[in-house]
């Protein structure tokens, strides 16, 4: 990887403070805060509000660290696909040093302050998702087979576990049960959004499924993944961190996700690009929405527990 | 009357050094928030490594 083909030498290393924030993906990590806080606060374990406070901090800026190794290593695909050409590193406003340098100092920097305001279960839980995700899913994976967003799932699986495991000290099988609900919500989640991308991942010659597969075979599979999630969140429901609330909205949501992967397996490609992939578009949106909504309600179901209506 | 020529890149420097300086100044308030909640949390521990040594349990307690 050169940098010398992807920013004119005028802009290097004169990015603003934003395109270092934009380097550790503030949406990604806004995801990962809240799984994270959901995790921590749905445990058993007590931490002092500041002590979690830290925590999931600490976790987001490990997110955020790997974020930007990731877009370290990928700024050679970047600057062809259209969703990532405004980029800091392909658009040139960062120098690719500068953010394998950032992404290292954080990740160094979040695992030792985790271990400090937590416990170093949690902070070597966390150094594994940061590896996990900059090298077995950005280095290897991700353009080496079809199954790369199923196994990388992981690395965005992780937080809400991290966070149990930071207020606890160690796993239990409500962290791996919540850790499986974003890794089988993953799959179907990406290849939606890769249905209505069109040709950007085929530009870049990144091998997802609808470009190895096809978009039929796609679509079934976006399908079997949401049958298998419905059953997982559904389920969720009768374990210690679920309750009458938390299975209402799982029921619907689910129904709700059934029905959008349905659509999505009975369509072909010409309604898809007659009506601009608005089904796979909504499917998308719904999915932000229910992973969520999810996680929403095992908060809920944690804070109604103290007044007797939370949980079983 | 001296003439100071503006530049778009002056600017992007100062909202990035302002932006550093205040990231450091936060991490330093959260060490020492970490610091005074580990020492005041009650449980007796040695400050280099946050590790709870029974042996500084006080008598009764270890009992």
């Amino acid at each position: 990887m050169t940098d010398a083909t992807i920013m004119p030498h005028s802009q290097r290393g004169e990015g603003s403070f934003g395109d270092y924030v934009a380097l550790l993906k503030p949406r990604v990590m806004s995801l990962v805060v809240f799984t994270a806080m959901v995790g921590l606060f749905a445990a058993p374990g007590a931490l002092h509000p500041f002590e979690a406070f830290c925590a999931v901090l600490f976790i987001a800026t490990g997110a955020g660290a790997s974020g930007a190794l990731n877009m370290w290593w990928d700024a050679d695909i970047d600057v062809v696909m259209k969703r990532t050409a405004g980029r800091p590193i392909p658009s040139g406003r960062v120098a690719p040093d500068e953010a394998l340098a950032l992404g290292l100092g954080l990740s160094g920097l979040s695992v030792v302050m985790l271990g400090l305001a937590a416990n170093w279960a949690a902070a070597g839980l966390l150094a594994f998702t940061i590896f996990f995700y900059a090298v077995v899913y950005s280095m290897w994976l991700k353009r080496s087979t079809p199954q790369n967003i199923v196994i990388g799932g992981a690395a965005g699986a992780f937080p809400p576990m991290i966070g149990w495991v930071a207020a606890t000290g160690s796993v239990s099988l409500e962290a791996v049960l919540m850790f499986a609900l974003i890794f089988m919500w993953t799959p179907p989640h990406f290849w939606a959004l890769a249905l209505f991308m069109k040709s950007d991942y085929e530009d870049a010659g990144v091998p997802m499924l609808t470009v190895t597969h096809g978009r039929k075979s796609t679509r079934r599979h976006i399908w079997v993944y949401t049958l298998l999630v419905a059953a997982l969140a559904v389920g969720m429901g009768a374990t210690s961190i679920g309750g009458p609330l938390y299975l209402l909205v799982a029921v619907v949501l689910n129904l709700l996700f059934i029905k959008g992967a349905w659509d999505i397996l009975r369509r072909d490609e010409d309604s898809a690009q007659a009506d601009g992939y608005a089904t796979e578009k909504r499917f998308f949106f719904l999915s932000l929405v229910y992973l969520f909504l999810h996680f929403g309600a095992i908060w809920a179901e944690t804070l109604l527990k103290p007044v007797g209506l939370g949980g079983w | 009357m001296a003439i100071r020529v503006g530049h778009e890149l002056h600017k992007r420097r100062k909202g990035r050094n302002i932006g550093v300086g205040l990231v450091l100044v936060a991490f330093v308030v959260i060490v020492f928030g970490l610091t005074v909640v580990k020492v005041t949390n009650g449980d007796p521990m040695q400050g280099f490594d946050h590790v709870t040594r029974p042996e500084m349990q006080p008598a009764e307690a270890a009992q």
